[in-house]
């Protein structure tokens, strides 16, 4: 082995491990990485003996998981007919809470826009989204910290949230919604509250918010006005009370023991259960969180229908699954494992312009590039939503930078986009031979590896084994 | 002035607060043999007076924006919770997180309220003629709290912008609470919120007050995961 000088290696203690000099070419050994300390680990370590305290980001899980990549559908062929691709027609229509509400949420599209705050993104990002899922006939979500004007008016069908942390929450509000989503716990941080940094506080957030600006809000991780399954019971009968019993009742866990939790939710009144996996977005939370908490929203599809089938409600109960949803695939996939609809957050913010090197203004893309590393980063690797310091103006409440993102420019691309999604998942239910989406299967499915067989519950590709099946 | 009589052993939570939703302003109704009905009174939006003979359950006045409501009995979990306006008074004794969450109007609970009370409070105001328990003001925003009795242990963790004030003793602050000094201002605050409650048992000029020290308003390091 060649022996290196104490010179030659990256100075021990440096932020993120960076080296005060280049380091020279060196022999393949001397480059060789733990597997228990690889390069990531070691910077990870001396950062926190740096600073004290645990790394804070958006964005969503980044490590390597199981998804819905890992399954292909069996399409149609001599055992099965195909529909005729560009022609016949598909089915796409959704109707959610038919189990007690007197007026269910009608969707034209299986996916919804998931809760986003008014906080943790700007009002013109709400404005686009709101917008944007008009246009193609779905629903948008608030998020913790109350409904906006903006976000109302923009948002044809508006699921209004109820979250431990009740900012913002006004009856007035709730009864001017089209569906109500009680949050008991978000996939990329279940069993943990809402984060919204100081520097994304401003007035009007902060009065939103009944708090001071500037200062970091930390929510609450469980509701203030009840505990366990048999009080929220009480808790949705409120909430119908106070709404006449009109609006659908969702109720959001994030993914962890789904089959009990799915199941408690439908005994606590739910009319639809919305199951987030850890692949899930946030604005701001603990990275030890987003990695290491919850199960992969492909495992936690599969439990939450077999859950309803258990108790015999999969035709009354709606299941909603989100989580790192990012094509008509993976759309199509979730359903065919028992989702009635999907929801999208981060993609859809990614349709808007996250991680975009430029941003359209009057005509014109403007380079942000510099705004970026300023951020420490790169287009296409950004999860700073945490700073405020969007440099598309999405994820932000800078007014200059809020100006970036032009919301009708921001909403034609959400249409676009969601149009795109339905196009390509229109387009596997038909060659599945579907006339309607929600007759996906999970016979239509294989996996490529064991532990997507294990965790949907279907065939590893070429054959007949389902790991744990008898 | 409209007066109706709904009997819960006759009608269902949602014939009830139908009921009550339907009574113009000014009107007055009595609930008779609550036994514990849950979600009594909830989301009215009507300038009315609702008593209820007897003990009922949870949520009592809950998400209401400005009726009067008024139990004659004890109530469970979370009476007058996210209360925009108006007020719900509790002639005895409330379970955990009375006035959770309110926003505004009054919570008064003349006897002992259990744990939590006044839990996330938003700018409503909290009065309890005897006893709180534990984190009792835990996560409080904004509004004011009256205790005449003691408090538990755990006052006030990770206050915000509200006041607390305790006539009795208190077992033990929570995190980032502390006590204040009384001024003139206060004294006049407490005499009103007594007032207001019929507490005459309160001497204003010997309570302690209790508010956010505000360390933990943003994050550091420096605090030793307290929070």
């Amino acid at each position: 082995m060649t022996e290196l000088s104490s010179e030659a290696l990256p100075t021990p203690g440096l932020r993120n491990g960076a080296a005060r000099h280049p380091a020279p070419a060196l022999p393949m050994d001397a480059r060789r990485a733990s597997h228990s300390y690889p390069p990531e680990a070691i910077a990870q370590i001396q950062r926190m003996a740096e600073e004290g305290h645990y790394e804070i980001r958006g964005w969503g899980a980044k490590r390597k998981l199981p998804t819905f990549d890992d399954l292909v559908f069996l399409t149609a062929s001599v055992s099965r007919y195909p529909l005729e691709g560009y022609r016949e027609k598909c089915e796409t229509r959704t109707v959610l809470g038919t189990r007690h509400a007197t007026k269910p949420i009608e969707l034209d599209i299986p996916i919804t826009i998931a809760g986003m705050s008014f906080g943790a993104l700007s009002a013109a990002a709400k404005t686009a989204l709101g917008r944007g899922a008009t246009a193609v006939g779905t629903s948008t979500t608030t998020g913790d910290g109350g409904m906006s004007e903006e976000e109302r008016a923009a948002s044809h069908l508006l699921v209004y949230q109820c979250l431990p942390s009740r900012y913002g929450f006004n009856p007035a509000d709730l009864r001017r919604a089209d569906a109500i989503e009680v949050v008991i716990g978000q996939g990329a941080k279940p069993g943990g509250g809402g984060m919204l940094l100081g520097q994304k506080v401003s007035r009007r957030v902060a009065d939103m918010r009944t708090l001071p600006p500037g200062i970091d809000q930390r929510s609450a991780s469980r509701h203030p006005d009840w505990v366990g399954p048999d009080d929220l019971r009480i808790k949705i009968e409120e909430l119908r009370e106070a709404t006449s019993w009109e609006k659908p009742i969702y109720v959001k866990l994030g993914a962890t023991r789904v089959v009990n939790d799915v199941k408690l939710a439908v005994a606590a009144g739910a009319d639809v259960v919305v199951v987030d996996g850890m692949q899930g977005g946030t604005g701001a939370t603990q990275d030890v969180f987003i990695e290491h908490a919850g199960i992969p929203t492909l495992a936690a599809v599969r439990q939450a229908a077999q859950a309803l089938r258990e108790i015999g409600v999969e035709d009354e109960v709606q299941l909603v699954v989100s989580g790192g949803i990012r094509t008509g695939a993976d759309a199509a996939k979730a359903i065919a494992l028992g989702a009635t609809a999907v929801s999208m957050g981060v993609a859809p913010l990614i349709a808007l312009g996250c991680n975009s090197r430029t941003y359209l203004r009057g005509g014109v893309e403007h380079d942000v590039t510099a705004d970026y590393h300023a951020l420490g980063t790169e287009p296409g690797y950004c999860h700073h939503m945490h700073t405020g310091r969007c440099p598309v103006g999405i994820a932000t409440q800078d007014p200059e930078l809020e100006s970036r993102l032009d919301p009708d420019v921001g909403a034609q691309r959400v249409v676009n986009y969601l149009k795109s999604v339905t196009m390509e998942l229109t387009t596997l239910a038909r060659a599945c031979g579907k006339s309607d989406v929600h007759n996906l299967e999970p016979e239509d499915l294989a996996a490529l590896t064991i532990e997507a067989a294990a965790m949907a519950g279907v065939p590893l590709a070429g054959t007949s084994w389902i790991p744990g099946s008898p | 002035m409209d007066q109706v009589t709904l009997n819960c052993a006759e009608l269902t939570t949602r014939e009830v607060n139908a009921a009550l939703a339907a009574l113009p302003d000014g009107s007055r109704a009595r609930i008779l043999e609550p036994w514990g009905r849950h979600n009594l009174a909830v989301g009215l939006v009507n300038r009315i007076t609702v008593e209820i003979e007897g003990n009922a359950g949870y949520f009592i006045g809950g998400l209401g924006d400005g009726p009067d409501v008024v139990v004659d009995g004890f109530v469970g979990w979370s009476a007058g919770e996210n209360l925009m306006s108006g007020t719900v008074r509790v002639r005895g004794n409330a379970s955990e997180c009375t006035g959770a969450s309110a926003h505004g109007g009054a919570v008064i609970v003349e006897g002992d309220a259990s744990s939590r009370a006044g839990i996330s409070l938003k700018g409503g105001t909290v009065l309890v003629g005897g006893d709180v328990g534990h984190m009792s003001g835990f996560m409080a925003q904004a509004g004011v709290m009256l205790v005449g009795g003691d408090a538990g242990h755990a006052l006030g963790d990770s206050l915000y912008e509200t006041v607390i004030y305790v006539a009795g003793s208190i077992a033990s602050l929570g995190s980032d609470a502390r006590a204040e000094d009384l001024t003139d201002d206060d004294v006049l605050t407490v005499k009103q919120l007594a007032a207001l409650a019929g507490f005459d048992h309160i001497d204003p000029e010997n309570v302690t007050r209790v508010a956010s020290a505000r360390q933990l308003y943003n994050f550091d390091a420096l605090k030793d995961q307290r929070y």
